[in-house]
């Protein structure tokens, strides 16, 4: 069997379990023991990866498996992965793993939030090791439905219309995404052979430019309203701010990134030449998005909200590394959108702790936290610090492989835009700096504070798990940027050629 | 000779840092001092060892760079490659022995210094990420290594300036200290970009060798006017700036003050604010020979800067604030010897800025822990609640009377010798940079007289407690960093650390050491008329100059400027349109859309009522209609 599918079973096995267990603390242990499960096997996963590459097997794709689903439009379940799926799988891994013991705590239909919560995680998973077009889509779907559930019945303030707004605009997002794929599709044999759905066997075919033109701005922009491209982010603040902690957490740290990888794998890698007549758009409006992200981000005084433009700025660069088409930048993007996976979530664990405990997410009514909950603001700290790329940190790595990589084009055009992106640099630090200074440090402003309890030991798990992930990228990011880069050569040749 | 041991060198602090940050409270606050001390003990000795070993083994008549250790860490492209490693040339292991030394000595001080705070333990943490953050930089093989470790001394000058963070003015220093290096590294970073790109390589070595391609085929290209080289040295120095706090980069060093004592003279005196100094020498080859133009740039806004800081530091009341700006005034001094300076032969100034760095950080991390003592015995900074202190503290009055000749440049303690070296340089390139520097030098003798005097001397306020003289563990690294400021003068500097590491002949100039003597003395003499003893005359001269004196005294009001533009002009004319824009006008589109949606579907809603008359008159005007346009358009 191919060992990739063990991905989608064990979520699956995970959900029976929970169908059939009945008490709470069931429900979370058997949750808790499926995303271990899982995490566990994304690192015996990554074994088997280098173990492949070792013994010297240098295919594109590792674990390729493929079986006919729907033979008349040759719908295909085609399954494969490379260093960038691998790098994206652990991320999702991790982050699911944190999620669950970030929400040990529901007690609102724990069985039914926990089913969803997975399922979500399910479709993450089977999306990046999809190979076919339609089955992505499909597993895409499969992650975006559960979301609507789970902000509507389990979310907080205004959820009804959030819930609302971030499923109508994704399904937006999707509805241009489907003329994209199916431009796509029945463009994918101009010499007259058959009509196919397969990525790898796309990639290989010379689309006509005209097609290209037109549908890679569907593709494009129905997957970048999922990265949150500006000005199609606007989902992303009022949907965080009402969705419930590990909603947060999987979605900005996972589910954003299907965005930019779609971006990446489909719409730029299946569409090249469009995306070299077109990129000068994409990358005006990404790096707007960047500072935007990061000036609108000063304003706010809700934690979530902070946090929602921090990742309107953080997956900016995103897209903007990606459209630099280089090697170096195209790393970047892939490792920024680990970094920013783990430390978004990281930031939305402790935002759901801390609210938790004050009930209120508004920074200027809180103050001098580090005094009475020391653990949660240390590691807030080291989220802040991640986030505006200290050295040692994941942020730090990610940010400068973009900045160096998109440097490498020498005209005016890129270095402007380049300049302006390199500039969040330091509005990242004010907003970073502000939030700490207010909200963590100077003296306590409510004593009811002196009160509060310090994080329990299922909170340290989630946080610590996530601490131990930026870091180790951070001190050790050859290995994960040699792991990235590796199959990138062959695919940034067909873009540039 | 092989220098592998010299990892020790990075390791231990870094270990010591995440033991004691790790165990956290679980520690005996005493324990976590000793241990940090002990293993800065270790290190410090480590530093000498390979200072001895270094300077002992020349190759012929020179001094060769050796990478002692070297780590692939992360790889941009085939050429651009960050390695994590260890450099060992004149210039890093000079630095290496200046930051071990102050720093142990800090360590000590501060088991005194510091004992019975909350955080003992995290201070000490801190303070081994600092050293850490130090070394790493001082011993970086490539650029960006270094900007590595200078985004890591920001941070734990960050946590240190932050150190009391339940006050709210020490969060607000930190975070400013914090904010205008970032700023600066943006320039410094932008730099490498540049500089990396023209010359493929992040390499030291292979950027500051006079045969390599940085040097002899510098890059032709323009822009605005400028060739890039010169634009990628000068944002390079911006970082340094804003490092060394140059002016106008210079507004987060009085603020970050708000720290402990000890840890204002080991970053914010001696080893931190220096980097920048370190910085242009550790490029200097390349400076010298692509970019003159950027050294002159350095000489001027170091000139300015030490005449700038020197005239706020007569004004200050705040000791440590005093000190704070001198410390602005003495990096000018090193910024113009390096801007005024040649390479090879013609590299006095490289050697005098360096000199000067060594010998400062001596005496200004003796000037600091001895204000530090004199706050420790008055609990307050203002030396209008301190006098007469010299009966109650013997030890610290001696050794900060020390301090305050050497920096005064009296011979023949180490600061006349630095100084004249820089003087001398400046003499040769440049006469209004020399004439600026040599009436600095009478300035300072003044300010730090006035100190001084107003400390130990003038009139004796009434003391809560009588002040008594510090505990050994405080008094011991003043005497030791006294004795240092008395003899590293005699450091055969030029022997040992220039611009191209042979050995500069240098003369000793009467005519300028003359009246360079003759105007501290002035300094000296004028401080003592107006404030040995109590008097009005003070009073009366700042009234006569009120206009400059309230000037000086609100530091030329360039905080005001800064604070007007982060906080009218970005927060208010920015950030909040551009929420404002992405509340309203963004979203308001996709609620509009949605809400068009809605309204229309409501509209066309009753178009299905199931009523039967009514489908039967849709269907009938439908198809009259259709009848109507069919025979039209035929």
């Amino acid at each position: 069997m191919n060992p990739l599918l063990i991905l989608l079973i064990i979520p699956l096995l995970t959900i029976v379990g929970i169908a059939f267990v009945k008490d709470v603390t069931k429900v979370r242990l058997v949750s808790a023991i499926g995303m271990s499960a899982q995490l566990v096997y994304a690192f015996i996963l990554l074994y088997l990866f280098y173990q492949q590459r070792n013994a010297g097997n240098t295919d594109d794709m590792l674990f390729v498996s493929t079986t006919m689903w729907y033979e008349s439009f040759n719908i295909q379940l085609k399954f494969g992965i490379d260093g960038i799926s691998m790098a994206m799988i652990m991320l999702t891994a991790i982050v699911t793993f944190a999620g669950i013991f970030a929400s040990w705590q529901v007690d609102h239909l724990p069985k039914e939030f926990f089913i969803s919560l997975i399922i979500l995680a399910g479709g993450v998973f089977g999306f990046f090791i999809s190979l076919d077009l339609f089955t992505m889509f499909l597993f895409y779907e499969m992650a975006v439905i559960p979301m609507y559930l789970l902000i509507g019945l389990w979310g907080s303030g205004p959820k009804e219309y959030s819930a609302m707004k971030l499923t109508l605009m994704l399904m937006g997002g999707s509805a241009l995404l489907m003329v994209g794929l199916l431009g796509i599709y029945f463009n994918s044999a101009p010499d007259g052979g058959r009509l196919t759905y397969d990525l790898t066997e796309i990639a290989k075919v010379n689309i006509p430019l005209a097609a290209q033109l037109f549908f890679f701005p569907f593709t494009f922009v129905g997957f970048g309203v999922l990265g949150a491209m500006f000005p199609f982010h606007t989902w992303s603040p009022d949907g965080h701010a009402s969705a419930p902690t590990a909603v947060s957490m999987l979605h900005a740290g996972v589910l954003m990134k299907l965005g930019g990888y779609g971006c990446f794998r489909v719409a730029m890698y299946l569409l090249p030449e469009a995306a070299h007549e077109l990129a000068w758009i994409f990358i005006t409006l990404t790096s707007i998005s960047v500072v935007y992200g990061a000036f609108g981000a000063i304003w706010q005084k809700d934690l979530k909200y902070i946090n929602a433009y921090s990742s309107v700025s953080h997956c900016g660069l995103v897209l903007f590394a990606l459209l630099m088409m280089n090697e170096t930048a195209t790393t970047g993007a892939i490792l920024q959108m680990i970094s920013h996976g783990l430390m978004t979530a990281l930031f939305f664990a402790l935002i759901g702790m801390i609210y938790g405990r004050t009930h209120t997410r508004m920074i200027n009514e809180m103050g001098g936290l580090m005094k009475v909950i020391p653990f949660l603001s240390v590691i807030y700290v080291i989220a802040g610090l991640a986030s505006l790329g200290l050295p040692g940190l994941s942020g730090f790595v990610a940010e400068m492989t973009i900045f160096v990589g998109s440097f490498q084009h020498t005209d005016m055009f890129h270095r402007v835009a380049t300049i302006v992106a390199i500039s969040s640099i330091v509005i990242t630090a004010v907003y970073i700096l502000r939030v700490v200074g207010t909200l963590l440090l100077g003296p306590i402003t409510n004593n009811h504070y002196l009160e509060l309890k310090d994080a329990q030991w299922f909170e340290k798990i989630s946080g610590v798990t996530l601490v131990i992930a930026i870091a180790i990228i951070g001190l050790t990011p050859f290995w994960l940027s040699d792991l990235i880069r590796e199959p990138l050569a062959q695919m940034i040749q067909t873009l540039t050629n | 000779m092989n220098y592998s041991y010299t990892l020790l060198i990075l390791l231990l602090p870094i270990l010591i840092f995440l033991f004691i940050g790790l165990m956290g409270d679980k520690m005996k606050p005493q324990l976590s001092g000793l241990l940090g001390t002990s293993g800065l003990l270790v290190l410090t000795l480590l530093s000498y060892f390979t200072a001895f070993n270094y300077f002992g083994h020349r190759v012929g008549e020179s001094f060769k760079a050796i990478e002692a250790f070297q780590l692939l860490w992360l790889q941009f492209t085939d050429s651009l490659i960050i390695h994590i490693g260890i450099l060992l040339d004149p210039l890093s292991v000079m630095m290496l022995v200046v930051i071990t030394t102050v720093s142990l000595m800090v360590h000590i001080y501060s088991l005194g210094y510091m004992k019975g705070e909350k955080g003992f333990t995290r201070y000490y943490a801190f303070l081994s990420l600092f050293t850490f953050s130090m070394l790493g930089l001082v011993l970086a093989t490539n650029i960006f290594q270094m900007y590595i470790f200078w985004e890591l001394v920001g941070v734990s000058s960050y946590l240190l300036i932050g150190f009391y963070y339940e006050r709210p003015s020490a969060v607000a220093a930190a975070k400013k200290a914090f904010i205008v290096t970032r700023f600066a590294d943006l320039g410094f970073l932008l730099g490498i970009l540049i500089l990396s790109f023209y010359t493929n390589t992040f390499d030291f070595i292979k950027l500051t060798d006079l045969n390599g391609l940085a040097i002899t085929q510098p890059t032709t290209a323009v822009f605005m006017g400028l060739s890039v080289t010169t634009w990628a040295m000068l944002l390079i120095f911006m970082g340094g700036a804003g490092k060394s706090a140059m002016f106008p980069l210079h507004i987060w060093l009085p603020d970050a003050m708000e720290g402990p004592t000890p840890v204002s003279a080991l970053i914010h005196a001696a080893t931190m604010v220096v980097a920048g100094v370190y910085l242009v020498a550790r490029l200097f080859p390349l400076y010298s020979y692509t970019s003159p133009d950027s050294l002159e740039v350095i000489a001027y806004i170091g000139s300015f800067t030490s005449l700038f800081a020197a005239v706020i530091a007569c004004t200050q009341l705040d000791i440590k604030r005093v000190l704070a700006f001198s410390t602005l005034s003495q990096i000018g001094y090193m910024m113009v010897a390096l801007g005024v300076s040649g390479y090879g032969n013609e590299g006095l100034g490289y050697m005098a800025s360096l000199f000067h760095l060594f010998t400062h950080a001596f005496f200004k991390a003796l000037l600091f822990l001895g204000a530090g003592s004199v706050i420790h015995a008055v609990h307050s900074n203002l030396m209008t609640e301190m006098g007469g202190l010299k009966k109650y503290m013997p030890i610290t009055h001696i050794t900060f009377l020390i301090a305050c000749l050497t920096i005064a440049g009296i011979p023949p303690l180490s600061g006349f010798f630095s100084k004249d070296e820089i003087l001398v340089a400046a003499f040769e390139h440049n006469k209004i940079i020399f004439a600026v520097q040599w009436l600095v030098a009478g300035i300072t003798a003044f300010y730090m007289f006035r100190l001084y005097f107003n400390i130990f001397w003038n009139h004796t306020p009434e003391y809560h407690h009588a002040p008594h003289e510090s505990p050994a563990t405080m008094t011991i690294p003043l005497i030791f960093l006294a004795a240092a400021s008395i003899f590293s003068g005699f450091v055969p500097f030029h022997d040992l650390i220039t611009s191209d590491g042979n050995p500069l002949h240098t003369e000793f100039h009467w005519m300028i050491a003359g009246p360079s003597i003759l105007i501290a003395v002035v300094g000296i003499s004028v401080a003592y008329v107006l404030y040995a003893k109590k008097n009005s005359k003070p009073e009366s001269i700042a009234t006569n100059l009120k206009g400059l004196y309230t000037m000086a005294f609100h530091k030329f009001y360039i905080d005001e400027v800064y604070l007007f533009i982060t906080h009218k002009v970005i927060f208010n004319f920015i950030s909040r349109p551009v929420a404002w824009f992405d509340r309203h006008i963004v979203d308001g589109t996709m609620n509009l859309i949605g809400n068009s949606t809605v309204y229309f579907s409501g509209a066309i809603k009753k178009m299905q009522s199931g009523q039967m008359q009514w489908y039967i008159w849709y269907f009938t005007s439908g198809v009259l209609l259709l009848v109507f346009l069919v025979m039209y358009l035929n």
